[in-house]
């Protein structure tokens, strides 16, 4: 423990690491993933986290529970999304083919609904009455809003100030929906202040309270339930490229704040070593400012929201101050299953700045006729270098996570042509 | 003999209860901190605890909260806190030197700066024990063995939303005293306290030999009053924290004397009633 490089378990031992051919399993009964995760949570949330755990599992094998959940996500969401061969992405890129999972197309226009619509179900399996939520971007909870409306659950969303001003669209949206969106005023008025605040509500209300965490991170089985929610992507993209050019991709690329949709992309691949898995962390005003949100290639192994992961802390275990130009991304942690894949050599993670995201955005926009949100933006960044570097011949698939209506406004202000 | 122990040893021997004010490390200032632990010794404080800031406590309320988020903005850091601590317990009064201090600190600072060394320097600084409320049992036994080895004791919270079969484990992995909760839910003053929290407790101390200390929630000389025939300590917090508050308008002596008063209230609320 005294090197605080280490990424060594609080409490395990190195050989108490599970093997990496065991992720496709994992987490463990403490919810670890290698080192990772487990519950660091006040002892008043833990018989709501055994209470869910018992939940989901009953639900794996409940063939209702799975067929109403396909249903939803057929014919309310729209699944599965299509995967699309981007050509004149890919000249552009001068390299491998570029195909995209537009996540973007689904109801709500992100991946989060995946989620969303599975948590919401639980929370009804449960016989919760209450769902609450933390968003950043505001795609969580708008999706989170709208399977409260579907269900007829009371739903409320934590949400920061400063997110709040970046995403109106989807305040406006959630308001609409029966949601109450509550302004979080501490701290950075961000994500991670977003996500305190959903904690202490739930600390006081989870007799009737569900919890719908919208990524992979949070105490264990958060990071596992969004994690197998979303896997939905990577299942679709693995068959979809099979059929399309009968063989596996030769990368796959995914935005990475708390890693929902790069969770869900990647997992399905996991076992097929010859797939590389890249993860694009947002790399704000340059690794260099210190002004960026790279929790995996920046920070060191601690405890944030309930998980042990990546984090970017000082020496005294205090949360940084973080940045991106997307409110989805601007979050100093990260999914416990990510910081074990990055140890394990399985992921690699690299850091795109907010410049190379918004000319992605600009590029994908005037070449394809897709506005892709600005957390994809990243991935896209991170793809062209990909694809120009493996070259002619080869295949990546890139997850276009979410659309961009949301970012229009803070994309015009940024330009200096502010829309009112 | 460890001074938590000593302490519950004694107030037993008396028919006491303990009065545990709960103040943050650093609000307004380390120097006020080591003022504020002198004054509430004087006025009746049995124990101390001592909150170390945290960026991000889910436990709390917005009064702890924002108290914290003032400590660090004035810079404070885990070495600081230590230091004062330090001082106090070479330059105390013998009533401050003989006084259980024990940390509140959440897991994220523990494992940062490293469980060995976090537990060396707090028993170097003279605390007594630690609480470590985002450290559930699951996640907490190297730290208790580690604890114990050093002569601190790992207080465990046990919560309404607990389990019986699940406190009786946490019973059994507890060092010192329980720390219950009265409360489900974050830290702050509430006007009504659970009518089963009596019950729960009294239930509770059927399962442990430890002496039980109830803490979340409790702000005023009444609910002392109450809840002193269940409990062997009582934690107050937030209501102490929030007047750490007015020290942006306000001199430090004032605010001083403010708390010192209302710890002399809760105080003179567990003393035995005139002619009882």
């Amino acid at each position: 423990m005294s090197n605080p490089a280490s990424t060594g378990t609080p409490n395990a031992s190195p050989s108490d690491v599970i093997p990496f051919n065991a992720t496709r399993q994992g987490p463990d009964d403490l919810g670890r993933f290698g080192a990772f995760g487990g519950r660091f949570v006040p002892e008043t949330l833990m018989d709501a986290l055994n209470q869910l755990t018992a939940a989901y599992e009953e639900s794996k094998t409940d063939p209702a529970f799975q067929s109403e959940l396909h249903y939803y996500w057929k014919d309310y969401v729209g699944r599965p999304s299509p995967l699309y061969r981007a050509d004149r992405l890919s000249s552009f890129a001068g390299g491998a083919d570029v195909y995209l999972k537009r996540e973007d197309l689904n109801h709500t226009g992100a991946h989060k609904i995946n989620n969303a619509i599975g948590q919401v179900m639980l929370a009804r399996r449960m016989g919760k009455t209450r769902v609450i939520a933390e968003t950043g971007a505001g795609q969580h909870g708008v999706a989170t809003a709208t399977a409260c409306a579907l269900f007829g659950l009371t739903c409320t969303v934590y949400m920061g100030e400063e997110d709040i001003r970046r995403q109106k669209l989807n305040v406006f949206n959630m308001r609409t929906m029966g949601a109450t969106v509550v302004p979080v005023a501490s701290g950075s008025r961000t994500l991670r202040d977003a996500t305190n605040e959903a904690m202490r509500d739930w600390m006081g209300s989870s007799r009737e309270t569900h919890y719908t965490i919208g990524s992979v991170v949070g105490p264990h089985p958060f990071p596992m339930i969004v994690r197998d929610f979303q896997s939905v992507i990577g299942r679709e993209a693995r068959e979809q490229i099979l059929e399309k050019i009968d063989r596996l991709p030769d990368a796959v690329v995914a935005c990475v704040g708390g890693g929902s949709n790069a969770a869900g992309i990647f997992y399905p691949f996991i076992e097929d070593v010859e797939v590389e898995l890249i993860g694009a962390e947002a790399g704000g005003r340059g690794i260099k400012t210190g002004e960026h949100a790279a929790s995996l290639t920046q920070g060191r192994p601690g405890v944030l929201h309930g998980s042990f992961s990546y984090v970017l802390q000082d020496d005294d275990g205090q949360t940084q101050d973080v940045h991106s130009i997307s409110a989805g991304l601007d979050y100093p942690g990260v999914g416990p299953e990510h910081s074990y894949w990055k140890d394990q050599g399985r992921v690699r993670y690299e850091s795109v700045t907010d410049a190379e995201a918004l000319a992605a955005y600009e590029e994908t926009a005037r070449r394809e006729g897709v506005l892709p949100a600005l957390e994809s933006s990243h991935a896209l960044a991170q793809a062209f270098k990909e694809a120009r570097r493996l070259g002619p011949g080869k295949v990546l698939i890139a997850c276009l996570s979410g659309r961009g209506d949301k970012d229009a406004y803070e994309v015009a202000r940024l330009r200096g042509e502010p829309m009112g | 003999m460890n001074r938590i122990d000593a302490l519950f040893t004694r107030l037993k021997a008396e028919g006491r209860r303990a009065l545990m004010p709960f103040l943050t490390a650093g609000d307004p200032d380390l120097a006020t901190t080591a003022v504020l632990i002198n004054e509430l010794v004087g006025r009746g404080a049995d124990m101390i605890e001592v909150g170390v800031p945290y960026s991000d406590p889910i436990a709390d309320g917005p009064v702890i909260a924002a108290s914290y988020h003032r400590a660090l903005q004035q810079g404070i850091k885990i070495a600081h806190v230590f230091q004062t601590l330090r001082t106090l317990r070479a330059e105390g009064s013998e009533a401050v030197r003989a006084t259980p201090l024990v940390s509140m600190v959440s897991y994220s600072i523990i494992h940062r700066v490293g469980v060995e060394r976090y537990l060396n320097d707090a028993a170097t600084a003279g605390l007594d024990g630690l609480i470590v409320p985002d450290l559930p049992v699951e996640e907490s036994e190297a730290l208790q063995k580690k604890a114990t080895q050093r002569g601190l004791k790992l207080i465990q919270l046990i919560t309404p939303t607990t389990p019986r079969d699940r406190a009786v484990e946490i019973a059994r992995l507890t060092t010192g005293f329980i720390y219950y909760v009265s409360v489900a839910g974050i830290t702050g003053v509430r006007k009504e306290l659970p009518p089963e929290l009596k019950d729960n407790v009294a239930w509770l101390r059927t399962q442990t030999d430890l002496p039980i200390c109830i803490g979340f929630g409790i702000g005023s000389p009444d609910q002392i009053r109450q809840l002193a025939p269940v409990a062997d300590g009582l934690i107050v917090g937030s209501a102490l924290v929030r007047r750490l508050g007015d020290a942006v308008n306000r001199s430090r002596a004032e605010i001083v004397k403010e708390i010192g008063d209302f710890v002399g209230e809760l105080a003179d609320a567990l003393k035995p009633e005139p002619g009882a």
